[in-house]
């Protein structure tokens, strides 16, 4: 199988797995903002839309984002290992001229992300980090039943200075990542030319943009004052 | 023509190595009486010749042409393989391009699929084997149709020579942080895959090249592009796209 | 001697085909038990030994450079021609055929050239099967244009770079065979000798130039592909590593050395700028398609900036003498005509040593776009080199040697006076006579390479018992030996020069006085120079390192010290041949600026035999018959 022993092979998966996270990303953002209160019942009912998901569904999904995540950290140490082999020696000068800081250090903001994402695990999915705010504990009516209230976890979370500042700076590294990956995900694919590739390279920036500002405006208002619960 | 008796001095600091095993060191010269009309190697070639006077031993260094067609000479100067001048290999890069006291450092490429032989000369025959790979479309001596049988469109043909503009210098590899070849490969592939008389093959040469790619020890693709700046062919990062598709759609054939 | 070319008789277009029939044939699976040298890896060397192996033939094959892709034939710039007639402009194999005789100021062997002419249309269909992109018009059909020395277009080329994209569609094709096993390549090794067994050609000795080891090569057939010697002029057109070495060493083996005076001078190259210049950098002839060569018509206004010297002021000298050719004369002439101008004090540039090639009469006609499509690279490299502008202000250039005629002396099979050694392309003499056509140099490497080759040495080879490569034969011991004690001997003068100094020097010397114009007296004062510079040399030449490493000054050295000897012989020839012919041009023989042939005394190809160091060498003759292009005073006018 030389998908998934050949260098460009891995990659392709790496970009694949990649971007089917970036599609969730942007699935999840449109999900979050309900907190804005577009949807009925904001975020709280929209944790509950899919919490009454049918269980394999919800199992299914997420095992299948779990080997999304598995498969591109796997693939992203080892190709990055095999890469640092590349070059044994660095030059004396450092001249770089289109490689950017997001493109040196994906292995990096990819780590980071990693360990930001087991944390937001633990804190939002999973709620061991702070019990007292858990929303399976913290019950509220919507409509005529009691749901977890979510929306009072996330305020509570984000008023805290600490952790404000920790979602805001992984969507900074997400951005990051993105910014690169985005753009690298055509290239691999082979879904570029001279003449669209900088033009891909751009909007890949902006949908990594676009995510970032989506993402922080949450830590970031509540953490102001503006969103309340 | 204007500063033709005005002279520079430069100090060069300049990688030796014995030999593929000695651990290697910069060593400090001095260029001294150079024009802005040197070109870059004609400047070595008067350190070189003070050096064999003084009975030292020159600075060796691969060049042959020295017209930026051959693709022998492969120097980095800080940090930009050929000097990092736009379309540029290091024997056509010109002395106006330094001033006066500048301190150059003058290193060889740097890869894992590059050993070293001596001080800036380093041994490319990995390039050699991936195109012995399958970069080629395999017909015989005679025996093959009139020229102008097969009629090939000017855009795939004005494509094909872009891509066939690499010299194999190496510089993508040596610019490259992690050594990989997909550049001089890619345009290899894309060469072929245009043209009408390389898509019989164009599966199995893809497959080919990219394993022999990875056996001679190249490192993978991350999109830096740092390849496409380094070339002095201007080759672009297009055909690494193509050579993707092209390996992509190779495994479902 | 008289020599004897062993041309087939009869009718000139049936000559190649009956004589293929002719030659013996080797049964196929007798092939595999050959064994072939092919030394040289450029467009003749790379041809040869892919379509050798492909035939089934064991092949060896040795370049200097680090890859087979990087000999110097891809340095050509402009084209290759044949006698397609794709434009209808009237062009035919008879046409070729006698424009290159023409061409050559009928010092050519006319089946040689009739077969080169013939075998032309076979290397544009093999090149583009082979994937060369050659340029091709909005049809999709393959484009030409007009070339010095003649008046059709039959020129194929691929960008400014065709000799690169010929050459690696010969090194694809030799890579195919290198991965199937019948070619086994080596790189960075140098040819030092060539090992004679009972007279005939049995292997080589090279040097490797990574470890500095001595190695013997055996085989039934050693071809030597090693290109040309301009570099004897120190400063030429050749990459620093061409060297007469290889025929040298062949040379001095015992293989005839023909026409060594013949070499041609590239009209369009850029000016020396200094001293410590290296090299010389040739702009494709193609550039005088669409450029105006022009000087001033007074001395004064040589300073000025020549878009400030008025029309009327500028003399179109080509246009003024050739007006049939303009432009476009040959090589030999436009060179001659750059070098009259500047020797009446009316050259520009540095030294008043340069003439304007002036593109904005055409840029009026056609646009800038659409020159900067035809030459844009050149442009850009010429921008490189002199920081000027070429758009905007004419080019300054200037003759300089590109290409050698002469070369090791060959009969009809390509084959020498030594059995079993062939010389193929430009390292052999045989069809460019006296002068070469431009787009003629990578016709000629791939037709000996591609479709000479492959029929004649099987000729020879069905002959002989297959002898193995086994080199345990004193000779090969005693090669090595003498190799040996030849870079001992060079490492041990450690004198005070250094050997560039020297190749400067005899440079110097060949220039002056062998160069573009020669005279009885320039040339007896190189007969008395260089002896004596050679015997400097050996007293008091700097060579550092030891021979058991990579050492570039030894490799450099040994050169030298070939071309040292070689540079004698040079002289020697164009000393003999009292008449002015292509590229040799001797002052006392022309008539009104014209070059003046002597058909009477010299139509004959001069080979010479080394008789041992220091010796007088011998010359033997082949005369010329000219039975289908009648012997003519060659014009352009």
């Amino acid at each position: 199988m030389q998908l998934l022993t050949s260098s460009i092979g891995r990659k392709i998966v790496m970009a694949i797995t990649g971007q089917a996270m970036v599609l969730f990303a942007v699935i999840h953002l449109l999900g979050n903002s309900s907190i804005f209160g577009w949807l009925n019942g904001g975020i709280n009912a929209y944790a509950e839309h899919l919490h009454s998901l049918p269980l394999p569904i919800i199992i299914g999904f997420r095992l299948a984002l779990l080997a999304l995540v598995c498969i591109h950290i796997w693939f992203g140490i080892q190709l990055t290992i095999e890469n640092r082999g590349g070059r044994p020696r660095q030059y004396a000068v450092k001249s770089t001229q289109k490689a950017t800081f997001a493109s040196e250090n994906m292995i990096w903001t990819g780590s980071l992300l990693g360990l930001f994402l087991v944390y937001h695990l633990l804190h939002f999915t999973f709620q061991v980090t702070s019990p007292e705010t858990a929303a399976l504990k913290n019950l509220v009516p919507l409509h005529d039943q009691m749901v977890p209230n979510v929306l009072g976890m996330v305020v509570a979370g984000f008023q805290n200075f600490f952790i404000a500042f920790i979602y805001a700076g992984a969507m900074v590294v997400l951005f990051l990542h993105l910014s690169h990956g985005i753009q690298s995900f055509f290239q691999t694919m082979g879904w570029s030319c001279d003449k669209s590739q900088p033009i891909i390279v751009k909007l890949g920036t902006l949908v990594a943009l676009v995510l970032f500002l989506g993402y922080v405006t949450i830590p970031l208002t509540i953490f102001a004052g503006i969103l309340k619960g | 023509m204007s500063d033709h008796h005005k002279t520079m001095t430069l100090t060069l600091i300049v990688w030796r190595q014995k030999g593929p095993n000695d651990p290697g060191k910069f060593e400090t010269y001095t260029a001294k009486g150079i024009t802005e009309h040197h070109s870059f190697l004609e400047m070595l070639d008067v350190v070189n010749e003070d050096l064999i006077k003084s009975g030292k031993e020159p600075i060796c260094f691969d060049h042959d042409c020295r017209e930026g067609i051959c693709g022998m000479c492969s120097q980095v100067i800080n940090g930009a393989p050929h000097g990092g001048q736009d379309r540029t290999t290091v024997c056509q890069l010109h002395m106006r391009k330094f001033k006066d006291g500048d301190t150059i450092y003058i290193e060889p490429w740097r890869a894992r699929a590059f050993p070293i032989i001596k001080d800036l000369v380093v041994d490319r025959s990995a390039l050699d084997t991936i195109v012995q790979a399958g970069a080629y479309v395999s017909c015989h001596t005679g025996g093959v149709p009139d020229g102008n049988a097969i009629l090939i469109p000017k855009p795939a043909a004005d494509e094909s020579m872009d891509a066939a503009e690499c010299v194999g210098c190496g510089a993508c590899v040596a610019g490259c942080p992690n050594g990989a070849a997909m550049l001089f490969t890619g345009a290899k592939v894309s060469q072929f895959a245009v043209l009408p008389q390389g898509k019989p093959e164009a599966a199995a040469r893809v497959k080919n090249l990219v394993d022999a790619m990875a056996s001679c020890g190249f490192g993978n693709c991350t999109n830096h592009y740092e390849c496409q700046v380094a070339c002095p062919k201007g080759i672009n990062v297009k055909f690494i796209a193509r050579m993707n598709r092209e390996f992509l759609k190779a495994q479902f054939v | 001697m008289i020599l004897d070319g062993k041309c087939p008789t009869g009718p000139i277009q049936q000559t190649w085909d009956k004589h293929r029939f002719d030659l013996k044939l080797v049964n196929p699976a007798n092939k595999r038990k050959y064994n072939i040298i092919v030394v040289g890896t450029g467009l003749a060397g790379g041809a040869a030994a892919a379509s050798l192996g492909e035939l089934g033939y064991n092949v060896q094959a040795f370049c200097y450079q680090d890859s087979p892709r990087r000999a110097h034939s891809i340095a050509a710039q402009g084209g290759i021609n044949a006698a397609k007639n794709y434009p209808n402009d009237g062009d035919s194999i008879y046409r070729l055929f006698y424009d290159t005789i023409k061409g050559g100021d009928f010092r050519a062997r006319e089946a040689d050239v009739w077969r080169l002419a013939q075998v032309s249309n076979n290397i544009i269909d093999q090149c583009v099967a082979q994937g060369v992109p050659f340029a091709r018009d909005y049809a999709g059909y393959l484009d030409n244009r007009s070339f010095g020395g003649a008046q059709v277009s039959r020129t194929f080329y691929a960008r400014g770079q065709t000799g690169q994209q010929l050459l690696l569609g010969a090194y694809s094709a030799l890579s195919r065979q290198i991965k199937l096993g019948t070619v086994k390549m080596f790189n960075r090794r140098e040819m030092l000798d060539l090992v004679v067994v009972d007279g005939v050609a049995k292997g080589i000795t090279c040097r490797n130039l990574i470890t500095g080891e001595l190695e013997s090569y055996a085989a039934d057939a050693v071809c030597l592909c090693t290109g040309g010697y301009v570099n004897v002029f120190y400063l030429s057109t050749n990459a620093m590593g061409c060297s007469v070495t290889a025929n040298w060493k062949a040379h001095k083996k015992g293989a005839f050395f023909a026409n060594p005076c013949y070499t041609q001078i590239h009209p369009t190259c850029i000016p020396q700028a200094g001293d410590y210049q290296s090299k010389l950098t040739l702009m494709s002839e193609s550039l005088r398609n669409d450029g105006r060569c022009w000087v001033p018509k007074r001395k004064e206004d040589c300073g000025k900036h020549p878009n400030e010297v008025p029309e009327e002021d500028r003399d179109y000298y080509l246009e003024r003498k050739y007006p049939s050719f303009g432009n476009l004369a040959p090589r030999d002439i436009a060179s001659r005509a750059a070098k009259e101008q500047c020797d009446d004090g009316r050259g520009v540039g540095p030294g008043g040593r340069g003439v304007y090639l002036d593109f904005s009469t055409s840029i009026k006609r056609v646009g800038a776009d659409t020159i900067k499509e035809r030459y844009g690279n050149l442009f850009e490299m010429y921008e490189k080199i002199t920081d000027e502008d070429g758009y905007k202000r004419p080019m300054r250039m200037y003759p300089a040697p590109h290409y050698s005629m002469g070369g090791l002396w060959v009969d009809y099979n390509l084959q020498s006076n030594i059995p079993g050694l062939f010389v193929l392309g430009e390292a052999n003499f045989s069809v460019h006579g006296a002068n070469r056509l431009g787009a003629s140099a990578l016709m000629q490497g791939l037709a000996d390479g591609y479709f000479v080759i492959p029929y004649t040495i099987g000729g020879y080879l069905a002959t002989v018992k297959p002898s193995g490569t086994n080199t345990d034969h004193v000779e090969f011991k005693k090669s090595i030996e003498d190799v040996n004690a030849y870079t001992n001997k060079l490492l041990n003068v450690n004198g005070k020069k250094t050997v560039s100094e020297f190749m400067r020097e005899l440079g110097g010397l060949m220039w002056e006085n062998c160069g573009m114009a020669r005279t009885k007296e320039s040339l007896e004062t190189n007969l008395k120079k260089i002896p004596a510079l050679r015997e400097e040399f050996w007293k008091n030449v700097k060579v550092t390192g030891s021979g058991k490493e990579f050492n570039q000054d030894l490799e450099n050295a040994g050169r030298t010290a070939d071309f040292l000897e070689f540079a004698e012989l040079m002289c020697r020839d164009a000393h003999h041949r009292n008449e002015s012919c292509g590229g040799h041009f001797r002052v006392e023989y022309q008539d009104q600026g014209e070059a003046q042939r002597d058909d009477a005394n010299y139509c004959y190809v001069g080979a010479w035999e080394y008789k041992g160091d220091n010796k007088t060498p011998e010359l033997h003759k082949e005369p010329l018959k000219f039975d289908n292009v009648h012997l003519a005073v060659r014009s352009y006018k």
